[in-house]
């Protein structure tokens, strides 16, 4: 059941099988306006799943999923570009289908593909001769041109270099502090999550379920980087977060103790 | 409108393009010449002589008509074909299980001598246009049932899910993502159909009409007059050339220009 009401995204109680097994168990889950939560975990653990019944793509059978937002957008972990449109009318599909006129939106499109490192020549080109990390932006700044109020994203960053991840990551707070846009974000790169959100939610598999909450208080824009690898190693330190990655416990007397088996 | 005019721009640099194909034309014609002089002129005529008698049927007013009767044939049966076979293929490709029992039904069409649909159709239709309006139909339609039915099968899943999460409506998500992808299939499909129709409603006619460029074909056949016969051959391929390369391929690359082809 999906439900509008007070503002935020808030799940209650949600179960979710594909067939028998539950590939999520007992998710509850809030998102206020504003806020980055990032969803942590191994492969298999329902995290995708979990990001596509917040889109609406799949219809939750146990469970509730309020969602006060109005302008969700997303972004996958493959670009999915039209390709037989340019980056400027793909970044603008959105905008289309809210009956924008062409003018208007070729204008806004460009506006944005410009602020996020795209230039004209590029805009004109088909997403076949655009590079990997060119395909993202314009995958970043179609759902940006949307305004949005949430921004769900599925690993988008993960397939590109750290030079690109450091912009996008920065061009995306900077567009999520103007526009006080809640974003929830899948990934299994912790020190990812460290670095932007304000929560973080691990996961963990058969059946997906949360078992740790790690709240971040320190403002994203003033974390440097001891701060992401401190805070990243204090996240691994713990004992359910391990256990959820499948890591062995951590004894420091183990470590460094080469043996031979016989 | 925007193709009409990609079109007439395509065509200058197209042209230039076919100097390798010119020059092939004109070795085949080299070799056909070589043929008639080694075979002498009632096995094969020159092809001087050939076209000397082209241009001659063409003033003297009886090769324009039955080329006009023979084409009328091919493109009705071809209509038709298209029509019913890209719905039809569409409509299979929905389903898998459509798909999978459509397969060995259209193996058996394409399996069928179309010598064999012609036989019947003179059974049912008599010597009048509908048996070669009919042969061609039946010919030309598993071709363009395949290339419908693997369109509509490869869709992308992603891009679907693109388009919901992005709330396209019904009408921009056939035309902007569905169709482009689907025309991709469809016009190779149409083109192959198109060379397979003109090639079937000659045969047709040399058996089953009094009209029509086949029927001009069985007459000269009859006073065993080679250079009137490939006089006729030489105005059918050319006109299927002509329609092809200077009609249908432009558009095709138009069309296909998205796909990674570099």
């Amino acid at each position: 059941m999906i439900t509008k009401s007070q503002p935020g995204l808030h799940i209650r109680a949600l179960t979710h099988r594909y067939t028998v097994n539950p590939v999520l168990e007992h998710i509850e889950l809030d998102l206020t306006p504003g806020t980055v939560l990032a969803l942590v975990g191994p492969s298999g653990c329902g995290k995708t799943t979990l990001l596509h019944l917040c889109a609406g793509l799949l219809t939750p059978r146990e469970g509730r999923i309020d969602n006060g937002f109005t302008r969700p957008a997303c972004v996958f972990q493959q670009p999915r570009l039209l390709p037989w449109k340019n980056a400027q009318d793909n970044i603008a599909l959105g905008l289309k289908a809210q009956g924008i006129p062409t003018q208007q939106r070729r204008e806004r499109a460009t506006n944005l593909g410009q602020r996020i490192g795209l230039d004209q020549e590029d805009l004109g080109k088909l997403p076949r001769q655009l590079s990997g990390g060119m395909q993202s932006r314009v995958a970043l700044a179609r759902a940006l041109v949307l305004d949005p109020d949430l921004l769900l994203l599925d690993e988008p960053f993960s397939a590109l270099d750290i030079g690109l991840k450091e912009e996008l990551y920065r061009l995306m707070l900077d567009q999520q502090r103007g526009r006080g846009m809640a974003v929830l974000m899948i990934t299994h790169d912790l020190m990812e999550a460290v670095r932007l959100s304000d929560a973080i939610l691990v996961m963990a598999p058969e059946p997906g379920r949360i078992v740790h909450r790690f709240e971040i208080a320190q403002p994203p824009q003033t974390r440097d980087e001891p701060f992401v690898y401190h805070t990243t190693a204090r996240l691994l330190s713990h004992p359910t977060v391990r256990e959820s990655f499948g890591l062995a416990p951590s004894y420091p007397e183990q470590s460094g103790s080469a043996r031979t088996s016989p | 409108m925007r193709l009409l005019r990609d079109w007439l721009a395509g065509i200058p640099a197209y042209l230039w393009s076919g100097w390798g194909a010119i020059a092939s034309l004109l070795l085949f014609l080299a070799l056909w010449e070589w043929g008639s002089i080694h075979y002498g002129e009632l096995i094969l005529s020159d092809p001087r002589s050939t076209f000397a008698r082209l241009v001659e049927l063409m003033q003297q007013g009886t090769a324009w008509p039955e080329l006009a009767t023979t084409a009328k044939r091919a493109l009705i049966g071809f209509a038709l074909a298209i029509a019913a076979g890209s719905f039809l293929g569409m409509l299979a490709g929905l389903s898998m299980t459509a798909s999978m029992m459509s397969r060995p039904i259209i193996t058996v069409l394409i399996g069928t001598p179309p010598i064999a649909w012609l036989v019947l159709a003179l059974l049912w239709f008599g010597a009048g246009d509908g048996t070669p309006v009919f042969t061609v139909f039946v010919a030309a339609l598993p071709i363009v049932f395949i290339g419908a039915m693997q369109g509509t099968r490869t869709l992308d899943g992603q891009l679907h899910d693109m388009a919901s999460t992005f709330r396209l409506p019904a009408t921009m998500r056939f035309t902007d993502v569905y169709l482009p992808h689907l025309l991709s299939y469809l016009f190779p499909a149409w083109i192959t159909a198109l060379g397979i129709s003109w090639k079937v409603v000659i045969m047709a006619e040399l058996l089953a009409t009094a009209d029509g460029v086949g029927a001009a074909l069985a007459v000269s056949r009859s006073h065993l007059d080679t250079t009137s016969t490939l006089a006729w051959i030489a105005a059918i391929v050319g006109l299927l050339l002509a329609v092809e390369y200077l009609l249908l391929e432009p558009i095709k690359r138009e069309l296909e220009s998205w796909r990674d082809t570099a």
